[in-house]
C-alpha cells in the first residue's frame, strides 16, 4: 500500500477500513542469510539497504522489545553534518544528502525538517575551531556559513545579549541541518524494509551467538535458535553486552543521556541552536515543545535514566543563552544508554568472527546517521568492502593510533 | 454571584478578590482556586483542545487538569499553559484563555474539528511528501502555526529563583490522610520528618469530602494536625511544595512555590531532598468512561464536582446534574450534591445490579451515549432499559474508577503491576525506599488511607531502628469503591480518550488496525499520553481499550511508566538563578582592579577575567593597542599579569621520578635553581599541556600548566600519584590561587627587576636564562623568580604571594616608567608568542603530537612516561605534518585561523586538503600577517609558497612557509 | 546519587569528576608493548551489573575513589580508597 495525500483524503471519507498494518509480524523461520540484530534506527535502516539498495533477501531484524523503543525513539532528532575530520565529515554529508531524498524513497513522511543549526562561539579560539570547521564541511561538498554576533541576532534576537556570563561573539551556521521526526524514521524503514520481504522479529533478543571455527553459524534468541549466513549487530547502547556474547571487548562505554521536553509552546525557536559556553542545545518540535538536552551524566550506566545535577546543569545553561525560557516547563525527562566509543567516533566493520560484523559507537550522534549507518552497513555486509566514506570507521583505527577525535579529548569516552 | 456558588466551603467570604478572564472582571473569594472561581461565574467554555480545537471546560480540581490551561498574568510574567485548577485565587489575577484565533467562543481553528476525518492518528507520516521542497516552505510552516497552546513572553522571566538541599530520615509526599497520618507517626516519633504537599492547604482529599472525623469535619482535624506537626522541631511542613522526581540513592527533586505575586523576593526554589526513606502518599487519580462526544465543557470528573461542591462551594452549572458511574464512589458525588442543593437529574450505573445509596433516580445498567450543546453540555443522550432518550444536563459527572498515583514510583523504570481486584496499576519495583500508602497504594478508604500512612511511616523507622507508638487515629469511613469494569461506552462517533491531545477511541482502533498495538506505538502513534497531563486520566483507559480490541487482559497488552516530572517545573526554577552573569563563578587575577583602573578591557579565558589589551588616549582600534603594548614588549619592557597559569607544588623525596612519569621529557635530571619546559602526553600518546617545571630544591618541583588545563593535570597528577604509582613520595598542591605571578619581558626587564629584588644578584652569569630561585622583594616580600620567556625577550616571571600581586604590580610600573614600562593584555601575549613560534591552545587541541609539534625528540626513549608507549603507534610516528611558520605574501592580507592551505593551482577539496591555520595575527615585528599552522611535511617546505584558503568568507592569501620563529631564531636575546 | 566516602561520609556525587573502569589502575609494565597499552587504554568490560570505577573528589579532599556499583540499578556496593588498594595488592 502505498501511502499518498490521495489516499489520506479516500480513507478519511471512507471510514479509514482501508489502512494496513504498517508491518507484519512474521514468525522466525530457521534460518536467514542477512540477521540485523537491533531494530533501531541503523538495524532496519540497514535491513531497508539490503533488499532495496544491495538486492539481498532473507533478511531478518531481531530487537528485543519493540521496534524503535531504543535510542531511535529517545534522541532529540538533530540531523547535520558538521564535523571537522576528514574521516567523519563526507560520511555524515552522505548521510544528509540521504535525508533529502529518504521520504520519497520510503513513501513514509518522517519530517525531515531543514530548519538549520546554529553554534554559538563564545572567544576567539571558538571561532578559529569553527572557521577551520567549517572550512571542512565546504570542502567536502557540505554547506556552512560563519555568523558575527549582528549576524546571530538577526536569527536568533531573543538569545542573552546582554548580560551574559560568556557574550556571543558569532555563529557556524549550517541551513541544511535541522530535525527529523525520530519515530517516523524507524517506521519508516520497518514499513518499507517490511513491505520488501524483511522478517522484522520483534520481543525477539539475541541471547548468544553460535560461532563454529571461527565463523558465525547463527544466534540463539528469546524464541528459539536462528540460522544466518552474517549476522550485523546494531544494538548501540547494548553493545557491550551483546558483543561480549562473541567474546569481543570493545572500545566502548555505555552512559546515560538525557533528553528533555517542554509543554507545547507557540513557536519562537526556529532551528538548532547550541550553546558553547555550557551544555545546552534546543530546538522546537512541530507540536511546539522546547526539545532539548546537554551532557551525558558521565558515569558508566543502563539504567535508561539521569540524576538531578545534569537536569540543573542543562536549564542553566539554557536560562543563561535565552532566558526568555524561564516559564516555558519542563513536560517529561527521560535517559537514553550510549554507546560511547574511545574517540567519538562510530565503527562500522567486520570482527575477527568470520561473518560476523559490528556497527556501534555513535554516542550521542547516531541519529543523524541513520541513513547513511544503513547504507553502509548494507554496503559492508552485502559486498564485504567498506563504503567509500565509512572507511575510516575500522576497529584496529585504535591499535593503529589513526583515532578520529573531533573534540581532541583521547581517549575518555565521557568527555567525547 | 450567580447561583452557582452554594452554601459552606472552605472558602472566606468575608474577602472577596477580582480578577479577570478574557478581559472580563468577574469576582472569587480567598480559597478559590482560579478554577473554581471560574465555575462561580458560571463560565464553563475556557479553553480549546490541541488538534481539533474543541471548546473545552474544567475537568478536574487538582494537577492532572487536560483541559483548563490558561495563560496567566501579562509581559514578562506571563506564564502560558497555566493549569487554573491548581492556581490559587488572588486579588488581581489576570487570565488568558489560549490557542484560538479570534475570540474563544469563535475560534477560527476550529475548522479543524470539521477536517477531523483527515486528521486520523499518524496521517502526517502518510502525506505532504511531494514536492519535496514544500515542506520546509508550506506544510512545516502550516504545521507550526498551528503548533503549541500557550505562548511564551519571549522577554527574560524577571522574577527570582533559588535552589537549596534538605536532609530528612522520612519524606512523606502529599498531605492527605495517608500522609498526615505517617508524618504524625514519624514526627512524634522524633524522626526528622519533611511533609509536601503540592497544595497550599494539608488534607488532600479529605479537603474534598463530606465524611467526618471522629463525628466532626474532616478540615478540623487536619487544623489540628497540621498545628501539631507545625509545632514539633522536627518536621518541616512544606505545602505548595510538588516533589517531581525521585533520582538515585534517595534523592528527591521538589519545588516550593514560594509566591504567586510579580516583582515577590523569591518565586520558587528547587530543593534537593536527601531522604533515607519516603512515603508516597500521593492519592488517587480518578478516570473517565469515554463515550460519544463527552469532551463538551460541563462533562467533569465525578470527584471533582464532589471536591467543588464541598470545599469551594460551587455547582458544575446552573441546571440539572447527571452522574455516569461504574462504581460506588459516583454516588458519593450524588449524595454530596444532593446535599448542598443541586437539583440532581440521576445517576447512570453501568452496572445492571446498582442500587441508589439515596434518594435520586438510577439507571443501573445505563449509559451515555451522546451529548450536545456546542460550547456547553446542554443534554445527554441515555440508553437505559432498551431505550434511548435525550435528557437536558448542564453538567455530567463520570466516575470510571480511580487511578492510584503511582507516577513518582516508576521514575526507576519500575514497572506497574495490574491489579485485577482493584482494577488499578499498583507501585512494583519502585526507587529503593520508597513505601507507598493510602490511595497511592490503592487503599481507597479514608480508615485505611490513616492505618496504611501510619503502617508505612513505622516501617520506615522501624529501618532506620526507630520504634514507634501506636497512634490515635481518628474513626473514618470505609467504605470499597465496589467498581465493575466498564471500560467506555461502544459506538458510532467520537468519544475523546486524551482530551488535550485529542484522542479518540478510534484512533486507538486505527492504531490496532494499523498494527501499532503495544503501548510504546500506540502512544506515539496517537501522541496518546503525550499531553501537558502525562495521560494521567487516560492512559489506563487506553490500555483498556487496546485490550478489548487485542482480546488480550490489560496486564497481557502491556503497562504504562510515567516519567518525571510529576507535573511539569519550570525553567527558571531548574535553572535556579544561577543564569545571565551568574551562570558560572567570575575569578578574576590579583592585578585586576588595578588593570581595570588603567582602562584595560577584560576577556574570558575560562572563568577568569583576563585583561585584553589596555587602550590608551587616541587609540580607536583595538591593533593600535595591541602593536603598540608588542612593540614595548620587544623594545622596552612590558608586563603581564600570567597568575592564571596553573601552579603545582610537587614536593617529596620521589618528586623527580614522579615527574619523570608524568612529563615526557626528563625532569629528573634538573639542576636545583634551574627550570625546563616540559611537555605532557595524554596516555593515548597525544600531546596533552605544555609548561615549565622548575626545581626549588632537592626534593621540591613548582611546575605550570596552560591555564585551561589547570584543574586536569592535577587531576592526571593525583591520578598517576594515588592510582598509579602511590609508593613513590610525592604530595601535590595547587597554588594557583596562592600565588600572583607577574611576566616581566623586554631588554629592559633585567634593569626593571634589579630595582625590586631585595640585594639579589640578577646578572646572567649567576642568574642565567631557565634559572629560577626564592628570594624577597620589596624589602622582605617572599617572592619566586623564573628567568623563562614566552616572548622570545629576555624575561622573568615573578611570583609574590597573591595578597601582593597588585602591590608588586604598582611598584614595577613605578620603577619602570623611565625604562618605558607598559602593561599588556593577552592579545599582545598572543602576538608576541606566535612571533617566537610558541604552541598554545589552538596548536595543543588534543588531537596534535609532540612530532607534529616539532617536539617530537622531546619524548624520552630512555625512560617510560604517560603516554611515551603509545605515541609509538604508526598513526602517530608516522604522521607528517608539520607545525610551521607562514607569511603572508602581501604582508596587509590576513592570514585567517581556521584556513586550509593548499598547494597553489590545486582543487580546493578534502583530498587536497594539506593542514591548516592554528594561529594568526598581524606581526609589528615582521611588518606584516603571519600565522602558525600544520602543514603536510612542512618542516621540508621551507620556502614554498602555499595559499591559505577560507571558503568560508570567500578569501584566499597565498603565503610563505617559514620556520615557526619569525623573532630571534637563534635564541640571543632571551639568553643575553 | 551519593558516594560513601570512606572518609568523609555520604558526599553528593556533583563533588566528583568520574574516570571510568578501575581497569585503569593496572597500567601495563611498559616494556610490554602497544598492544598491552591499547588493551588497557581503549578496552573495556563495560559490563551491565557490578562495575568497579574511579572516582575523583575534585571538590572535596581530592582523592580518587574506587567505587562498586550497579551499572543497572546505579546501587553502591562499596567505596575504598584507590591508593589503599593499590598498595594492598587487591586492585
Ligand atoms: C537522549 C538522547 C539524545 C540524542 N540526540 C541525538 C541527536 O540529537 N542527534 C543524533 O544524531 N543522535 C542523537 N542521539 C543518538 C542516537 O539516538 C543514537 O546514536 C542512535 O539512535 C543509535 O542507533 P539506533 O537507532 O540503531 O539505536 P537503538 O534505537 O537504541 O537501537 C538498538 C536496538 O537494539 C536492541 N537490542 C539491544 N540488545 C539486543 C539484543 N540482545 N537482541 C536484540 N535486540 C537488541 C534494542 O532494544 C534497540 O531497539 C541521542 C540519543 C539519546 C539517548
Amino acid at each position: 500500500m502505498r501511502f499518498s495525500g490521495f489516499k489520506v483524503v479516500k480513507e478519511a471519507l471512507t471510514g479509514h477500513r482501508g489502512w494496513k498494518p504498517l508491518w507484519r509480524d512474521p514468525a522466525p523461520q530457521t534460518h536467514y542469510d542477512i540477521i540485523i540484530v537491533g531494530g533501531g534506527g541503523h538495524g532496519l535502516a540497514t535491513a531497508y539497504h539490503l533488499a532495496a539498495t544491495f538486492g539481498q533477501a532473507r533478511i531478518a531484524v531481531l530487537e528485543k522489545g519493540w521496534l524503535g523503543g531504543g535510542n531511535i525513539g529517545r534522541n532529540t532528532t538533530i540531523i547535520r553534518s558538521n564535523y571537522l575530520l576528514p574521516g567523519n565529515e563526507p560520511f555524515y554529508e552522505f548521510s544528509m544528502k540521504l535525508w533529502e531524498s529518504m521520504e520519497q524513497a520510503l513513501n513514509f513522511n518522517a519530517m525531515v525538517s531543514q530548519r538549520g543549526i546554529l553554534n554559538l562561539c563564545h572567544t576567539d579560539a571558538q571561532r578559529d575551531a569553527f572557521r577551520r570547521r567549517g572550512n571542512a564541511m565546504l570542502l567536502a561538498g557540505a554547506d556552512a556559513e560563519l555568523l558575527d554576533r549582528d549576524g546571530v541576532r538577526a536569527m536568533a534576537p531573543f538569545l542573552n545579549f546582554d548580560n551574559a556570563r560568556f557574550p556571543i561573539k558569532g555563529g557556524l551556521l549550517q541551513r541544511r541541518a535541522g530535525t527529523a521526526r525520530h519515530d517516523g524514521v524507524a517506521w519508516g524503514y520497518a514499513r518499507a524494509a517490511d513491505q520488501r520481504g524483511v522478517d522484522i522479529l520483534q520481543n525477539c533478543e539475541v541471547t548468544g551467538f553460535r560461532i563454529e571455527n571461527g565463523t558465525v553459524k547463527g544466534v540463539e534468541t528469546s524464541r528459539g535458535y536462528i540460522g544466518a549466513g552474517k549476522v550485523g549487530v546494531a544494538v548501540a547502547g547494548s553493545s557491550g553486552r551483546v558483543m561480549q556474547m562473541a567474546g569481543m571487548r570493545l572500545p566502548i562505554e555505555s552512559h546515560v543521556l538525557q533528553a528533555f521536553v517542554s509543554e507545547g509552546l507557540k513557536p519562537v525557536i526556529p532551528g538548532v541552536i547550541t550553546f558553547g559556553a555550557g551544555h545546552f542545545y534546543v530546538s522546537q518540535s512541530d507540536k511546539g515543545g522546547l526539545v532539548f538536552g546537554g551532557d551525558i551524566d558521565g558515569y558508566n550506566s543502563y539504567a535508561q535514566r539521569g540524576n538531578l545535577p545534569v537536569v540543573e546543569d542543562v536549564a542553566e545553561g539554557g536560562m543563561a543563552l535565552m532566558p526568555m525560557i524561564g516559564r516555558a516547563r519542563l513536560l517529561r525527562m527521560w535517559g537514553g544508554v550510549m554507546d560511547m566509543s574511545m574517540d567519538g567516533s562510530p565503527i562500522l566493520d567486520r570482527t575477527d568472527v568470520d561473518g560476523l560484523f559490528f556497527n556501534g559507537g555513535w554516542c550521542y550522534g547516531g541519529f543523524k546517521a541513520t541513513p547513511a549507518s544503513g547504507y553502509c552497513f548494507a554496503h559492508l555486509l552485502a559486498t564485504g568492502r567498506p563504503h567509500e566514506t565509512a572507511a575510516a570507521y575500522r576497529l584496529d583505527r585504535f591499535a593503529r593510533g589513526h583515532v578520529i577525535d573531533e573534540k581532541g579529548v583521547g581517549a575518555q569516552p565521557n568527555l567525547h | 454571584m450567580t447561583q452557582t456558588r452554594l452554601p459552606g466551603g472552605l472558602i472566606d467570604r468575608n474577602q472577596p478578590l477580582s480578577f479577570t478572564f478574557n478581559g472580563r472582571k468577574l469576582q472569587g473569594y480567598q480559597g478559590d482556586t482560579l478554577a473554581s472561581a471560574l465555575m462561580a461565574n458560571d463560565i464553563r467554555l475556557v479553553a480549546r483542545s490541541f488538534k481539533y480545537h474543541r471548546p473545552r471546560g474544567i475537568f478536574s480540581a487538582g494537577s492532572e487538569e487536560p483541559n483548563a490551561l490558561l495563560t496567566l498574568g501579562e509581559g514578562a510574567d506571563a506564564d502560558p499553559n497555566t493549569r487554573a485548577t491548581v492556581v490559587p485565587l488572588r486579588e488581581g489575577l489576570v487570565a488568558r484563555s489560549q490557542n484560538h484565533a479570534g475570540p474563544l467562543g469563535w475560534d477560527l481553528w476550529s475548522v479543524n474539528d470539521l477536517a477531523a476525518p483527515f486528521f486520523a492518528a499518524g496521517f502526517y507520516y502518510k502525506t505532504f511528501m511531494w514536492p519535496r521542497a514544500f515542506w520546509e516552505k508550506l506544510y512545516e510552516p502550516a504545521i507550526r502555526r498551528a503548533a503549541g497552546l500557550g505562548a511564551l513572553s519571549q522577554l527574560p522571566d524577571p522574577e527570582t529563583y533559588d535552589k537549596g538541599f534538605l536532609h530528612c530520615d522520612l519524606l512523606v509526599i502529599g498531605g492527605g490522610a495517608a500522609g498526615l497520618s505517617a508524618a504524625l507517626t514519624a514526627g512524634r516519633a522524633g524522626a526528622n520528618v519533611i511533609l509536601a504537599d503540592e497544595d497550599l492547604r494539608l488534607g488532600g482529599r479529605l479537603l474534598a469530602e463530606s465524611d467526618p472525623l471522629d463525628d466532626a469535619p474532616a478540615a478540623d482535624w487536619v487544623a489540628r494536625a497540621e498545628a501539631e506537626l507545625r509545632a514539633l522541631p522536627n518536621v518541616r511542613v512544606m505545602p505548595r511544595t510538588t516533589v517531581f522526581g525521585v533520582y538515585d540513592h534517595g534523592v528527591y527533586g521538589a519545588v516550593e512555590q514560594v509566591s504567586d505575586l510579580p516583582g515577590a523576593a523569591l518565586r520558587q526554589t528547587l530543593w534537593r531532598i536527601t531522604a533515607k526513606r519516603a512515603v508516597m502518599a500521593t492519592g488517587a487519580t480518578e478516570r473517565h468512561i469515554p463515550f460519544r462526544d463527552n469532551d463538551r465543557p460541563g462533562i467533569l470528573l465525578a470527584g471533582a464536582m464532589r471536591a467543588y461542591a464541598n470545599r469551594w462551594a460551587v455547582a458544575p452549572a446552573r441546571g440539572k446534574v447527571a452522574i455516569f458511574t461504574n462504581n460506588d464512589d459516583g454516588h458519593r458525588t450524588a449524595l454530596d450534591l444532593q446535599a448542598k442543593g443541586v437539583d440532581l437529574l440521576g445517576v447512570i450505573d453501568s452496572r445492571t445490579g446498582a442500587r441508589p445509596f439515596g434518594d435520586y433516580p438510577i439507571f443501573a445498567g445505563g449509559r451515555v451515549t451522546g451529548t450536545s450543546g456546542r460550547r456547553g453540555l446542554r443534554a445527554i443522550r441515555l440508553a437505559w432499559n432498551g431505550r434511548e432518550e435525550e435528557l437536558a444536563c448542564a453538567a455530567l459527572g463520570v466516575s470510571g474508577g480511580w487511578n492510584p498515583n503511582i507516577q513518582l514510583a516508576s521514575h526507576h523504570r519500575g514497572r506497574p503491576q495490574w491489579d485485577a481486584a482493584r482494577l488499578a496499576f499498583l507501585a512494583q519495583g519502585g526507587p529503593e525506599g520508597l513505601i507507598p500508602a493510602g490511595a497511592a497504594a490503592g487503599e481507597g478508604s479514608t480508615h485505611h488511607a490513616l492505618t496504611s500512612g501510619h503502617h508505612a511511616a513505622a516501617d520506615a523507622l522501624r529501618q532506620l531502628g526507630l520504634t514507634t507508638p501506636a497512634p490515635a487515629l481518628p474513626r473514618a469511613e470505609d467504605r470499597q469503591g465496589g467498581a465493575e469494569a466498564f471500560w467506555h461506552v461502544p459506538g458510532k462517533g467520537r468519544a475523546w480518550v486524551d482530551f488535550q491531545n485529542d484522542v479518540t477511541v478510534k484512533d486507538i482502533k486505527l492504531a490496532h488496525q494499523e498494527n501499532m498495538r503495544s503501548v510504546e506505538h500506540l502512544k506515539r502513534w496517537t501522541t496518546l499520553g503525550m499531553a501537558t497531563d502525562q495521560g494521567k486520566t487516560s492512559n489506563v483507559t487506553a490500555l483498556a481499550v487496546m485490550a478489548e480490541l487485542t482480546g488480550r487482559s490489560i496486564p497481557e497488552t502491556g503497562t504504562t511508566i510515567f516519567r518525571p516530572p510529576y507535573t511539569p517545573v519550570s525553567l527558571s526554577v531548574l535553572g535556579g538563578g544561577d543564569t545571565g552573569a551568574h551562570f558560572r563563578p567570575t575569578r578574576l587575577t590579583p592585578t585586576h582592579a588595578w588593570a581595570k583602573a588603567q582602562g584595560a578591557l577584560f576577556v574570558e579565558a575560562g572563568q577568569w577575567m583576563r585583561a585584553q589589551y589596555f587602550p590608551r588616549p587616541g587609540e580607536t582600534h583595538w591593533r593600535q593597542s595591541v602593536d603598540r603594548e608588542v612593540l614595548a614588549v620587544r623594545a622596552g619592557v612590558g608586563l603581564c599579569d600570567v597568575t592564571t597559569l596553573g601552579k603545582i607544588d610537587v614536593q617529596g623525596a620521589d618528586a623527580g621520578e614522579f615527574l619523570n612519569r608524568i612529563y615526557a621529557n626528563m625532569m629528573g635530571t634538573l639542576a636545583v635553581g634551574k627550570v625546563r619546559y616540559g611537555l605532557m602526553l595524554r596516555e593515548d600518546g597525544f600531546a596533552y599541556d605544555d609548561g615549565t617545571c622548575a626545581r626549588l630544591g632537592e626534593s621540591h618541583y613548582v611546575v605550570t600548566t596552560t591555564t585551561s588545563n589547570a584543574g586536569l593535570v592535577l587531576r592526571t597528577m593525583e591520578f598517576a600519584r594515588q592510582c598509579l604509582w602511590p609508593d613513590l613520595d610525592v604530595t601535590l598542591i595547587s597554588t594557583t590561587d596562592a600565588w600572583a605571578q607577574i611576566a616581566v619581558a623586554g631588554p629592559n626587564a633585567r634593569r626593571l627587576l634589579s630595582r625590586v629584588v631585595d640585594g639579589f644578584d640578577l646578572s646572567n652569569e649567576t642568574f642565567p636564562f631557565m634559572a629560577c630561585a626564592e628570594l624577597t622583594v620589596a624589602k622582605g616580600c617572599p617572592a619566586r623568580l623564573f628567568r623563562i620567556s614566552f616572548s622570545g625577550e629576555l624575561a622573568y616571571e615573578i611570583a609574590v604571594p597573591a595578597r601582593y600581586g597588585q602591590a608588586l604590580m604598582d611598584r614595577l610600573m613605578r620603577e619602570g616608567a623611565d625604562l618605558g614600562v607598559t602593561p599588556y593584555g593577552t592579545e599582545a601575549l598572543s602576538v608576541l608568542r606566535i612571533e617566537k613560534g610558541h604552541a598554545a591552545g589552538a596548536e595543543l587541541n588534543g588531537q596534535t603530537t609532540a612530532l607534529m609539534l616539532g617536539l617530537g625528540r622531546m619524548v624520552s626513549q630512555k625512560k617510560d612516561s604517560i603516554g611515551a608507549v603509545m605515541s609509538r603507534r604508526e598513526g602517530l610516528a608516522q604522521d607528517t605534518r608539520r607545525l610551521v611558520g607562514l607569511q603572508a605574501v602581501d604582508p596587509a592580507r590576513p592570514l585567517p585561523a581556521g584556513s586550509h592551505l593548499f598547494r597553489e593551482g590545486a582543487a580546493r577539496d578534502t583530498a587536497t586538503d594539506q593542514g591548516w591555520i592554528t594561529s594568526a595575527c598581524y606581526s609589528p615585528h615582521v611588518g606584516g600577517h603571519i600565522a602558525l599552522g600544520f602543514l603536510e611535511e612542512g618542516d621540508t617546505r621551507l620556502g614554498e609558497i602555499v595559499i591559505a584558503a577560507n571558503p568560508l568568507q570567500g578569501t584566499e592569501a597565498a603565503c610563505r612557509v617559514v620556520p615557526a620563529q619569525f623573532v630571534d631564531p637563534e635564541g640571543g636575546r632571551l639568553r643575553d | 546519587m551519593l558516594i560513601p566516602h570512606p572518609l568523609l561520609g555520604p558526599r553528593d556525587a556533583q563533588e566528583f569528576t568520574y574516570l571510568g573502569d578501575a581497569a585503569l589502575l593496572n597500567r601495563p609494565d611498559p616494556a610490554s608493548g602497544t598492544a598491552a597499552f591499547c588493551d588497557y587504554v581503549y578496552l573495556r568490560d563495560n559490563p551491565a551489573g557490578t562495575h568497579r570505577e574511579l572516582w575523583y573528589h575534585e571538590y572535596g579532599d581530592r582523592s580518587w575513589l574506587l567505587v562498586t556499583r550497579d551499572t543497572l540499578s546505579h546501587e553502591i556496593l562499596d567505596v575504598r580508597l584507590a591508593r589503599e588498594v593499590k598498595t594492598g595488592g587487591t586492585a
